[in-house]
């Protein structure tokens, strides 16, 4: 990514991750530069989300590292992460919201548990997040009375309730009809400039995170394959890159998932067993 | 058959090293909600609302349970006692039978069944839709928070429900006894007050209901943040509430009755 070390909020190196011995991520390299939006995509299950848990130091890596203004998040003490973690906010794929909480104090809670304020400050602190996402109105309701598109909107505003400088958002487009997504899709890209915060963005949405970020990782079986501005990936005649952007069924990511004999000869086998116990 | 056997075996030391592992899990657990219980005690309001959902809203069904037992109590131990002439000593049998054991012990088993798998339910589905992964994102710690609240709701909530069940069972002894069968009440009470000792039976009475308070809580709490992130992960981690948190309750009441009441 064209960018000097001291513009980068993110600095991943060389990262690898394995569950059990399953290996997730292999080496991957990335940077996420100051005040930009960046999106790593690439199809279910090849690690973006992993990726992101990470970054927010929720796991700790097999080997390489992850630096956040500057700090290794694997190497740092718990208060020294959650110190860390009050600056960044992070968006859940289904919005993660308290429910047992109304709006209003989903987006107040990190103000009541990190801060002094009066609750004259926060009732407006909290209307103003809530206005900026459009619901100031909805914040009397609680979280099981919100549509999928309303519940991300509010999950937004508590994640920027403190003004974080790295905005993490897991699949923000998931699950939502065309008008919420590109509502959601908007906001990300405003607050992102409004705040001066950097934000990245994991996601499957080709067309709607192509039209509001600034640089793309595309990540396919825990390796970086691929990245660019969106001009470039549009363009891109990297096969994968093809595929995925023009959503086609077969290509370098195989249709079928890998069996063990030819089909043929499974249904030959299989038949012959049937036979024999019959 | 040598074969067998082995896999027998194995599966049998699979199993007891599984157990010993998660028990080795809970009590790390444990200790980590007495390190972060600062948070629950310093704003009590938190616990308090616990206390509110765990043992308030138990109430109905303690209260009527501890009327029940102590009914059927005084029709069983009237029926007892007149066979020897002293149906005058039904206040003696129903009081201690309800502070030394049934108050603590059948209390308890109402409150893992009623508030035990509401709380194990609850973290599981907090932690399956993320909102316990949000909080820590949030650098709020989730046991601190979330966990250790529900555990003090639990341990101080438990003894309240076994005296109240008590008191109720008593009255519910009084009606049948006094009132329906027609026992003398000054000799029903007068005894009572007589025989049962402060030390001795309440305070022991209290003792057993509050480390059954620990016991219900602790399995409640880690079930919960344990549990699978699934449908099916919360589901079981429920009904295992239930059953470890009553078979403990019953283990531990054996042998606290062994060490408080043995040749007594």
């Amino acid at each position: 990514m064209p960018s000097t070390p001291s513009d980068s909020l993110v600095k991943v190196s060389n990262l690898s991750f394995a569950y059990d011995r399953r290996p997730v991520l292999s080496g991957i390299n990335m940077e996420i530069p100051r005040g930009k939006v960046v999106a790593i995509m690439g199809a279910s299950g090849c690690g973006k989300t992993t990726t992101l848990r990470l970054i927010g130091g929720q796991i700790k890596p097999t080997s390489g590292e992850v630096r956040v203004d500057g700090k290794v998040v694997h190497r740092l003490s718990s208060d020294g992460l959650y110190q860390l973690r009050r600056r960044m906010g992070m968006l859940f794929q289904f919005g993660a919201l308290f429910t047992d909480m109304s709006v209003y104090d989903n987006v107040a809670f990190q103000m009541r548990e990190h801060t002094d304020f009066p609750e004259e400050l926060i009732n407006d602190l909290v209307l103003m997040k809530l206005h900026a996402v459009g619901l100031r109105g909805a914040h009397e309701l609680m979280p099981s009375e919100l549509s999928g598109g309303m519940a991300r909107r509010v999950a937004l505003a508590r994640a920027i309730a403190l003004d974080p400088m790295l905005m993490m958002y897991d699949e923000p487009f998931a699950g939502l009809d065309p008008i919420s997504m590109s509502i959601v899709g908007e906001l990300i890209r405003k607050l992102n400039d409004a705040l001066g915060a950097s934000s990245i963005i994991v996601t499957h949405d080709v067309q709607e995170s192509l039209k509001i970020v600034d640089y793309v990782y595309f990540v396919s079986a825990g390796k970086v394959v691929a990245e660019g501005t969106p001009e470039e990936i549009k363009a891109s005649r990297a096969e994968y890159v093809h595929q995925f952007v023009w959503g086609e069924a077969d290509g370098p990511v195989p249709f079928h998932y890998p069996a063990t004999q030819p089909y043929g000869e499974e249904i030959m086998t299989q038949a012959a067993e049937v036979s024999n116990r019959g | 058959m040598a074969n067998k056997l082995i896999a027998v075996l194995t599966d049998l030391g699979h199993r007891v090293t599984g157990a010993l592992w998660r028990l080795g899990f809970a009590s790390r657990f444990l200790l980590m909600i007495l390190v972060y219980s600062g948070t629950s005690l310093r704003r009590f309001h938190l616990t308090i609302r616990e206390i509110y959902f765990s043992g308030v809203m138990s109430l109905i069904i303690i209260l009527v349970s501890g009327l029940f037992v102590g009914m059927v109590l005084g029709l069983q131990g009237y029926d007892t006692l007149e066979r020897y002439g002293s149906s005058s000593a039904l206040g003696v049998l129903v009081a201690l039978s309800l502070v030394r054991e049934l108050g603590p012990v059948v209390a308890a088993l109402l409150f893992a069944s009623r508030a035990g798998s509401a709380i194990t339910a609850e973290i599981g589905l907090m932690k399956a839709t993320e909102q316990l992964s949000a909080m820590e994102m949030m650098a709020v710690n989730p046991i601190a928070r979330v966990v250790a609240p529900r555990f003090w709701a639990g341990v101080l909530s438990m003894p309240l429900l076994a005296a109240l069940f008590s008191a109720m069972g008593i009255f519910g002894g009084y009606l049948v006894g006094v009132r329906l069968i027609g026992v003398d009440a000054g000799s029903f009470w007068s005894q009572m007050q007589a025989s049962v000792d402060f030390r001795e039976d309440i305070v022991n009475g209290v003792i057993k209901s509050f480390v059954f308070g620990i016991i219900i809580s602790w399995i409640a709490v880690f079930e919960g943040y344990d549990a699978e992130p699934t449908a099916e992960g919360v589901s079981g981690a429920t009904t295992r509430t239930v059953v470890t948190s009553s078979l403990a309750v019953l283990a531990a009441d054996f042998i606290l009755t062994a060490f408080m009441f043995r040749g007594a």
